[in-house]
């Protein structure tokens, strides 16, 4: 446990300002710790008709004051920084940002099997829009390259390409293109430029860019052709995103002048909670987070401090439901269901919620839907991670989840699922973890301020992860197997460790099921794997123990096999999943 | 919290602004008056572009082009103009492959503009000009019904309004449109033929309103040449009661359609304007208004769906709905009299009368 040093015991006030709402959160310490105090909500105000985003965050933090009883805004609608004798004001104000469509980016590079791949997954780590690819491979001439970058009207170039002292040449045709694009956009409509390619371009991209627009260079993301370090440019685009933003926001301006340069995407926040718990936790397994928001999925692994980092836009129907259903069928949301829907209403109901994407299900079949869509979504962002983790990540078998500890998850079909049994089978489905892992819910979407907050104290981001503001969902052993169903597949034998008591379960193939272990409770837990399962305990058919604290379903066997295989009659898919939610408990 | 507003105004006085994507020349004056078709603004922004190589075309090193370059950046050339040359005995030069302008001589070579027409920002609506915003766009007022809609195709026209829809759902089918309705604006409810969509476009209609349509007709939708405003969504959904009594009982008037789509970033949205006479006493709608009992309320989520109400009372915390989703609610009297708790998500403020109106 880490403790408050006197430099970290101030209050701390966290801006998140999302697609409709804009939270603040009030951070303090009590008795020694940092703790999570209050939350104000309002309504972001970046669109028609108030046209200023700090007028939310201003009534958030005036909610926080009625909540709290404490004053942070000055008589003239400033933020009091210091905190002052008589307990008005914070010592530090930090804020995430996910407000406006996404980024509009191009990506260019040299080759498109090389560093045009690694500029797409580097813009992947935001919320972007690839609107327009650009390589030597791709056979333009300058000039219809010219065209088509100010034809989509980018909000981003990123360019890459040529391995540290390789190709030059062949860049500094893409380069000019991309600068007469640029010259011919009016001021004020010029992309910014992120070039993290060959270094030993640096100069020429200074001379052909800098006197047009914002650019900035980080470290080749392709160092070696194979080799990929998206670190640093992540961090670059990061700061971009929020450039774009402050330049797009009305009223983002006045907010930076408050915050300088601590306003982070969510995403970002999001990223970096996860890569530091990646340094704490167990190191031969990674850390996964999965954050579902309104206008975006985004899904972070850390292992041992390295991130890997990705937002889709395109799975979230609120942006364009077109597009949304050309990254998967209607087959594939359909057998998730839980209830029959005629497949025409499926898809009304899709692009209803492209309408109205912040709108709350209040019938059962609405609920299904949605869970189904969430479903998906999780599905669509755990198969694009699985391809972008590098290949020193041992994967448990190919295809599947790697091995991870704890996964931490956000969004609102999780927090207002009329169960947690539900919120959990979603992620199951979803997300198909494997071996022993922990589901945390981040009920109050407070881990993206605490990845910024991180920056002003880590002792606070570190207690307040510590404490009770996120739940512990349950922990799930899923363990990976060839049997048929009904096969035994584990046994375990549970021990109360304040009483002594055992008991003794054996799991077969095609089963999933709770065992609740009260809140609090340590129950320690033997592993028997049978037919050669794998729980990730070094190899195959080991076995192990476990310690597990009592969470809301306790202990979760998943033994429905990876990857999970849905029956292809849905009236038999419906019944396999309904009896899996009976088993969570409803 | 603030609230959504969705306007269906009776009477109203509308100020949009329409602003070009680039600086470029406003071709309107303040106090003009235009209609939704009406060109207001041109930006030279032609998207199409050539690099012509003067070093290979002279035949000579990137150091001696500079002084064969005859022209300058910004100098418009005609197809076949020389650019650059005469060098060496051959006499040769390079000519200008199309009409454009040089916006950029360097390096050996010349950036070509090719002509275009320059692209064209429409009204969009009808009314005053009542800013011109200096470079940029212009400010247009006018006075009428406001009714929003909550998709658009992207077109704007205008036109008199024919009503065809018999009930809030009623299916709009193609044989109900024939060449009478030549230049008119057509009211219908639920559309879910492509061929209505089709005899609409041959019948050279100038705008459709909806209700609702399914999913399937949005790509025909977007590729009809007039404007197609939805009022409620997708699927089969009724007209709200609002809505339809403002529109059925204004048949035969001008209607403008600005089918703008719906933009969630910056809170436009599509609209239909009955057109009133100017001397109708009017004010803007209230834009701004916070969750409070009384307001008059549209429900956008089943199960009701398209109904409106009033809002009685906002329960302090979170409200379980009885699928077991908790969330902000808000217990509304339907038209029928039934009381209800619904999630605030699921909640637009409905405004039907303007804010001067509502004061008094």
């Amino acid at each position: 446990m880490v403790g408050v040093s006197p430099l970290d015991a101030g209050p701390v006030l966290a801006i998140d300002i999302g697609v409709t709402t804009t939270r603040a959160l009030l951070f303090d310490v009590v008795e020694g710790r940092y703790r999570f105090i209050a939350k104000g909500i309002s309504s972001t105000t970046s669109a028609i008709p108030i046209h200023d985003v700090g007028e939310g965050v201003r009534m958030a933090i005036e909610e926080v004051q009625e909540v709290s009883g404490r004053l942070f805004l000055g008589s003239e609608g400033n933020i009091i920084i210091p905190s002052q004798p008589d307990g008005s004001g914070a010592d530090a104000i930090v804020a995430t940002l996910s407000v406006g469509p996404p980024l509009r980016v191009v990506a260019v590079g040299l080759l498109d099997d090389v560093s045009l791949e690694s500029v797409c997954r580097l813009a992947e780590t935001t919320y972007h829009q690839l609107v327009e690819k650009i390589s030597l491979n791709d056979r333009r001439d300058t000039a219809t390259r010219i065209d088509a970058i100010v034809r989509v009207r980018p909000d981003v170039v990123i360019m890459a390409g040529g391995t540290q002292d390789g190709a030059t040449r062949s860049m500094s045709e893409l380069i000019e293109a991309v600068g007469l694009a640029i010259y011919l956009l009016p001021g004020g409509k010029r992309p910014e430029v992120l070039f993290a390619g060959n270094q030993a371009l640096e100069e020429e991209i200074k001379e052909s860019l800098e006197y047009l627009t914002s650019l900035r260079i980080a470290p080749n993301i392709r160092p070696a052709l194979e080799q990929e370090d998206l670190g640093p440019a992540r961090k670059a685009l990061g700061k971009i995103y929020s450039s774009v933003r402050f330049g797009h926001v009305p009223g983002m301006k006045d907010l930076e002048a408050w915050m300088g340069e601590r306003i982070t995407p969510t995403t970002s926040g999001f990223g970096r909670v996860v890569r530091f718990l990646s340094t704490v936790y167990d190191p031969a397994k990674g850390v996964l987070g999965v954050g579902v928001e309104t206008n975006a999925i985004s899904i972070a692994a850390g292992f041992e401090g390295e991130l890997v980092q990705l937002v889709y836009p395109q799975y979230c129907m609120a942006n364009n439901p077109e597009e949304f259903l050309s990254n998967t069928s209607l087959e594939n949301i359909y057998r998730w269901l839980l209830f029959p829907v005629p497949k025409e209403s499926l898809k009304d109901y899709i692009y209803n919620k492209s309408l109205y994407p912040s709108s709350v299900p209040v019938t059962r079949e609405d609920l299904a839907i949605e869970q189904a869509l969430v479903r998906e979504e999780l599905r669509l962002a755990t198969n694009a991670l699985l391809l972008r983790l590098p290949g020193t990540i041992v994967h448990s078998t190919d295809g599947l989840m790697p091995w991870f500890e704890p996964i931490i998850v956000r969004g609102a079909p999780f927090s207002q699922a009329p169960t947690y049994g539900q919120a959990m089978l979603m992620l199951l489905d979803g997300l198909q973890p494997t071996g022993v892992t922990t589901f945390v819910l981040d009920q109050n979407d407070l881990s993206p301020v605490l990845g910024a907050a991180a920056e002003v104290s880590s002792v606070l981001s570190i207690q307040v992860l510590e404490s009770n503001a996120f739940l512990n969902l349950g922990t799930v052993i899923s363990p990976v197997f060839k049997a048929r169903e009904g096969v035994p597949v584990l046994g375990l034998r549970l021990v109360d460790e304040e009483t002594g008591r055992t008991s003794s379960v054996e799991i077969e193939a095609g089963e999933l099921k709770a065992i609740p272990i009260p809140s609090g409770q340590v129950v320690r837990v033997e592993l028997r794997p049978l037919h050669s399962a794998n729980l990730g305990f070094g190899k195959p058919a080991s076995g192990g123990e476990l310690r597990v604290i009592g969470g809301l379903l306790g202990l979760v066997i998943d033994a429905r096999g990876r990857p999970l295989e849905l029956e292809s009659d849905p009236q038999q898919c419906r019944d396999m999943m309904r009896r899996s939610l009976w088993n969570l408990g409803g | 919290m603030q609230a959504p507003i969705i306007n269906h105004l009776p009477v109203t006085v509308i100020r949009r602004e329409r602003l070009l994507p680039f600086p470029g020349e406003i071709t309107v004056r303040e106090g003009q008056s235009v209609r939704p078709t009406d060109v207001i603004a041109e930006v030279d922004l032609s998207l199409e572009h050539m690099v012509l190589n003067l070093t290979r075309g002279l035949g000579i090193s990137v150091e001696r082009v500079d002084k064969y370059v005859q022209r300058s950046v910004g100098d418009r050339v005609a197809k076949g103009d020389v650019i650059a040359g005469p060098v060496g005995l051959g006499r040769r030069v390079v000519r200008a492959p199309s009409d454009g302008k040089l916006i950029a001589v360097g390096g050996g070579k010349v950036l070509l503009q090719v002509e275009k027409p320059p692209s064209e920002l429409r009204a969009g609506i009808p009314g005053e000009v009542r800013e011109v915003v200096e470079d940029v766009g212009v400010v247009i007022e006018t006075t009428g019904s406001l009714i929003q809609g909550v998709w658009g195709n992207g077109k704007a026209d205008m036109g008199i309004m024919q009503v065809l829809a018999k009930s809030p759902d009623d299916e709009l089918a193609p044989g109900q449109l024939d060449v009478s309705f030549r230049g008119a604006v057509i009211m219908g409810a639920y559309c879910a033929n492509p061929d209505t969509l089709k005899v609409a476009a041959e019948i050279l209609l100038r705008g459709l309103i909806l209700a609702s349509m399914p999913y399937y007709l949005v790509p025909i939708a977007k590729r009809q040449p007039f404007p197609i405003v939805v009022i409620e969504g997708f699927g089969r959904l009724p007209m709200n009661s609002a809505a339809y009594q403002l529109l059925t009982s204004n048949p035969k008037r001008d209607v403008a359609i600005y089918a703008e789509p719906l933009d969630h970033y910056t809170g436009s949205r599509p609209e239909v304007i009955i057109l009133l006479p100017e001397e109708v006493r009017a004010e803007p709608p209230v834009d701004i208004e916070y969750w409070r009992p009384g307001l008059a309320v549209r429900v956008t989520h089943p199960p009701y769906v398209t109904k409106i109400g009033t809002l009685l009372t906002l329960p302090d915390g979170l409200v379980t709905f009885p699928n077991g989703v908790r969330a902000p609610g808000a217990k509304v009297r339907l038209e029928s009299g039934e009381d209800v708790m619904i999630p605030l998500a699921n909640l637009q403020v409905l405004k039907t009368t303007s804010s001067h109106r509502e004061r008094e």
